[in-house]
């Protein structure tokens, strides 16, 4: 994304305290026009709270939101009247904003619920639900709009449909804010992502960024001497143990001939040689694993065990 | 739009002016409201209630001669007064302030309390709909059904009348038009009142149920356990004569009648009517103040 777009949404040290429990702590991040944004972590992490300050929903305990306007939102699962259908919930909002019917018509079709919008939101699937939230956002098609975990509770097939109407959004020039506890769905359609754990923001950046490329991944025998050739290769620390045996390569995958060469030349026998690219999840439990396990407890490594020195 | 520690967080599309934020809310309350069955249940209910007392026991006492019906010692003459059109403007009123008063509360609870469970209030506020307009916008549209409920119940208590002094043969006289505008305006008073109170207590415990239950408890039971005791402790009657239930009976029981011993529950003759009516007032002005000042403070969760 281009880092000149104007900031539409940005946090500065904002901080939210509930009880003796630091829902929000110190989170810094910029959201620009024309971009996904995705803002992940596990149930728990405070994405909502983050998200309710940012529209002013919630009062920050210290530090500050700021949210351009106009502004969409769907916040922690869609809110409407039981009673009424998709369209006359959209027309009881439109109403409070001064739009008229004709928006409506245009956000149900943007959704694709146009078909089903006379009936009852109370018989609608839960996929309907959450769509005809994002269309409410939708209304009156505002600058920035704010997708918390529009995916939650779906079933593959409304995961997909959900996740196709978000890059549709997207190359509509849309600005959106999306968070979401799976890390593989924010991957796929965000261009930039924060990660934040417990409160706290441990990075912001590019997806591609975050990924740190791709890495080679070795199966060989004996190991310890495989483990010796890809030290001198790769660096002390860029070679990591997988737990079913296979070895981690911090290399890049043009560096495949170059290892099996080497391996062959000291005896080793080579039985396979793959190019991985990091998944955010990788990433992201690299983090978190850091973020909760204490210096003298290096095993609860999720993915990756490091190789002892 | 900015929000800090220091300032409170406003609504993002804070531009436009409040007059005009409330006007849509309003209009958005009312359609939302006119949809809903839970309101027309109520006004139902409201109909059929002032019905039953006001009319069918006091017709059936006077057709059948059976006193059981209606209120011991009232003369068959006494009955038919009250069934003749000119008694409407009082028939009209008498059960306002207790059962009309209790439904509207109950009104006043769903429409401000149930939209916390549904989260209807979250999306409004996310989509940076105005705090107070949208509070204040949907106690206007629960006014709006107040003054509806009444018109339509007077014209119901008119209708049942007419047949009557029809069906009886009797010359229709209609009462004056003073009248009839004078129990409009009671009527409302008292209707508004509990209907706002409502609406405040669904606001502050967020959700109906405990508000109705509370209301309804209160309004029933406990103003007629403390107007009880307050005849035995001074301190108490000066505390009873405050809450709105006395404010109310007293205002109807000044245009109705009260205290002959065989009143209409809740109709009272404890208060003056000017202070009785300012009283009410306040309570209006007062919930509604609250109610603002509770949603524009909360965090919206
Ligand atoms: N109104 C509240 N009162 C008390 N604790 C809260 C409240 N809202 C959120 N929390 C706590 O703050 C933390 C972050 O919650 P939330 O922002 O909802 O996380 P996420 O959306 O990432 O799942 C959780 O531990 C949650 O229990
Ligand atoms: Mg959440």
């Amino acid at each position: 994304m281009d880092d000149m777009a104007p900031t539409v949404a940005s946090t500065d040290n904002l901080t939210r305290v509930y009880g003796d429990r630091v829902a929000v702590d110190r989170v810094t991040m910029t959201v620009r026009r024309g971009e996904v944004y995705g803002f992940l972590g596990p149930n728990g992490a405070g994405k909502t709270t983050t998200l309710r300050m940012l529209l002013g929903l919630v009062r920050p305990t210290s530090g500050s939101a700021y949210a351009t306007s106009p502004v969409g939102a769907l916040i922690e699962g869609p809110g409407f009247f039981p009673y009424l259908s998709g369209r006359a919930n959209l027309r009881t909002l439109a109403r409070h904003r001064g739009f008229d019917d004709a928006e409506v018509e245009r956000v149900l079709e943007r959704v694709d619920l146009a078909s089903r919008a006379d009936d009852r939101f109370k018989g609608y699937s839960l996929g309907m639900k959450q769509r005809l939230g994002v269309a409410a956002a939708l209304l009156g098609d505002p600058e920035l709009v704010v997708l918390d975990e529009p995916t939650n509770g779906l079933d593959p097939a409304g995961m997909a449909d959900m996740r196709a109407l978000v890059v549709d959004l997207a190359r509509g020039g849309q600005t959106v804010l999306l968070s979401s506890h799976l890390l593989a769905e924010v991957q796929e359609i965000c261009d930039r992502v924060a990660i934040i754990h417990e409160g706290r923001l441990l990075h912001e950046g590019s997806v591609a960024e975050l990924r740190g490329g791709v890495s080679l991944r070795v199966r060989a025998a004996p190991e310890d001497e495989a483990l010796a050739v890809a030290m001198r290769l790769a660096g002390d620390d860029g070679v990591a143990r997988t737990p079913d045996g296979a070895l981690q390569l911090a290399l890049r995958p043009e560096r495949a001939p170059r290892v099996v060469r080497d391996l062959v030349a000291a005896g080793v026998d080579v039985h396979e040689v793959t190019a991985v690219e990091r998944s955010l999840e990788d990433v992201f439990f690299e983090m978190t694993t850091h973020h909760v396990t204490s210096p003298t407890d290096p095993s609860s490594h999720h993915t990756t065990e490091e190789v002892p020195a | 739009m900015s929000t800090t520690a220091a300032t409170r967080p406003t609504a993002p599309s804070a531009r436009t002016g409040a007059v005009t934020a409330t006007v849509r809310s309003t209009r958005a309350e009312l359609l939302r409201l006119r949809a809903w069955p839970a309101v027309w249940i109520t006004l139902g209910a409201w109909l059929a209630l002032s019905l039953m007392f006001g009319y069918l026991f006091t017709y059936l006492s006077y057709t059948t001669g059976d006193p059981g019906f209606a209120d011991e010692g009232t003369t068959r003459e006494q009955q038919l007064a009250e069934l003749l059109p000119t008694a409407v403007p009082d028939v009209f009123l008498q059960g306002m302030p207790m059962f009309g008063g209790a439904l509207m509360m109950v009104l006043g609870a769903l429409v401000a309390g149930s939209g916390y469970g549904w989260g209807t209030w979250k999306t409004v506020f996310s989509q940076g709909v105005r705090r107070g307009p949208a509070v204040v916008g949907s106690a206007l549209a629960l006014s709006a059904f107040v003054v509806a409920t009444l018109l339509v119940t007077l014209a119901f208590d008119l209708g049942v009348s007419l047949v009557i002094t029809a069906s009886e043969g009797h010359d229709v006289v209609l009462p004056s038009t003073g009248a009839v505008v004078e129990s409009l305006g009671v009527g409302f008073l008292v209707l508004e009142t509990w209907a706002l109170v409502g609406f405040a207590l669904g606001t502050l415990a967020r959700g109906p149920a405990l508000s109705v239950g509370l209301g309804l408890v209160w309004a029933l039971v406990v103003e007629n356990l403390l107007r009880g005791v307050g005849q035995l402790l001074g301190w108490v009657e000066a505390l009873t004569e405050v809450l709105p239930g006395t404010a109310a009976g007293s205002l109807v029981g000044a245009l109705v009648g009260a205290g002959e011993g065989d009143g209409t529950p809740g109709v009272l003759d404890t208060v003056p009517a000017t202070r009785a009516a300012l009283t009410l007032v306040a309570y209006v002005v007062v919930a509604l103040v609250l109610s603002a000042a509770l949603v524009r403070r909360r965090d919206v969760s």
